[in-house]
């Protein structure tokens, strides 16, 4: 039988019950939430069910909205049944307070440099990981450059024409 | 109707004295047999016409360099036929392309390791002031981190521009005093970078 959204959807629902909740359908792809702490049991029994298979983690990032107080970060996994070639998007949101999430790398091994990235880019603690350190930027630098109270550009300069660069 | 055949029917006959370029002597007194000069002219003349160029490049302006190294342009019509891979060897840095944060060290690095007397070419936009990668991974220009004695503009700049930033590297080093690098500005200079 093909794997459909319904048929996970349903699958997650008896398993967990109301600890999954907002089930999207975007575009012919689920995708659904959960508490933070619920993660790893989730992707567990994502992994381990016979008929679920999603054994395969094609990305992992985070989005930061600044204007939901309380849940500003949200983790965003992407995950893959290679043997239907079916795909889900699960999330797990935090506060940026305290942004702590465990982490998935040692269920999937690629998660190790996504987290780091993660890590480097949204300042989220990812509980557990072998080696938190930034990965892309310079290991000087001392906030989370993608979260939008920073801003994109360099700070350093101040020769730039502010109104050139639509900041003025 | 059949074609006149017009090739090469007024062939160019070769004129060696503008085919070949030779390098002006420099000022001074000659007579039977000898010739008299200032040693900075004529060790001016022969680093300005043999400059061994470094290629440092990171993105984009990086092809217009190979672009000037190639055929068309040829930059060893300059004297630099030979394009050192190793700092050890070279007299010129050329900086073609982003320099991200992270590349700040290596290219620091790389200048270190250059022996005195070197010179340091920033080409485009990028190289120069970070162009339009005005973020906070790109460096905004190598001058802070070492010093450059030739900016060309351009994003990317043309070959000729390029040759163009090359043959104001060559003023600079022809007109070079060799006492420059013993001065005390040079040594403030060199300072100012943190470098010893
Ligand atoms: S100046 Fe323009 S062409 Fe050159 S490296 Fe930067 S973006 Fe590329």
């Amino acid at each position: 039988m093909e794997l459909s959204n319904q048929y996970i959807q349903q699958r997650l629902t008896e398993k967990f019950g109301e600890q999954v909740f907002n089930f999207e359908d975007t575009y012919g792809m689920l995708s659904f939430e959960a508490p933070k702490d619920q993660n790893l049991k989730v992707m567990q029994f994502l992994y381990d069910d016979a008929e679920l298979q999603f054994r395969f983690m094609t990305d992992l990032c985070a989005v930061n909205y600044p204007d939901q107080p309380g849940r500003e970060l949200a983790v965003v996994y992407h995950l893959h049944n290679l043997r239907d070639n079916v795909r889900i998007r699960f999330k797990v949101f935090t506060s940026v307070a305290e942004p702590d999430v465990y982490t998935a790398s040692q269920l999937f091994s690629t998660a190790n440099w996504m987290e780091r990235e993660t890590y480097d880019f949204y300042g989220v603690n990812f509980v557990g990981h072998p080696n938190l350190k930034r990965i892309l930027n310079v290991d000087e630098m001392d906030y989370f450059p993608m979260r939008k109270e920073y801003p994109l550009e360099d700070q350093t300069r101040i020769d730039k024409d502010d109104e050139m660069f639509g900041r003025g | 109707m059949a074609r006149p055949v017009r090739f090469n029917i007024h062939p160019k006959e070769g004129d060696i004295n503008s085919a070949v370029a030779v390098a002006e002597a420099p000022a001074g007194y000659s007579g039977d047999g000898f010739f008299t000069t200032k040693l900075s002219d004529v060790v001016g003349l022969a680093r300005k016409n043999s400059i061994w160029p470094l290629p440092f490049a990171t993105s984009c302006c990086g092809i217009e360099f190979m672009a000037t190294m190639g055929s068309h342009y040829d930059i060893s019509r300059f004297g630099s036929e030979r394009v050192g891979f190793s700092p050890r060897q070279c007299d010129l840095l050329m900086v073609m392309g982003t320099i991200a944060k992270k590349m700040a060290p290596v290219l620091r690095q790389v200048y270190l390791q250059m022996a005195e007397p070197r010179w340091v070419l920033a080409v485009g936009a990028c190289a120069s002031s970070g162009g339009i990668f005005d973020t906070y991974s790109v460096l905004q220009g190598i001058d802070q981190v070492i010093p450059v004695d030739v900016y060309v503009p351009g994003c990317p700049p043309r070959p000729e521009a390029i040759l163009d930033g090359f043959m104001k590297i060559q003023e600079l080093v022809g007109q070079e005093s060799i006492r420059r690098r013993n001065s005390p500005q040079y040594q403030a200079l060199m300072d100012s970078y943190g470098i010893q």
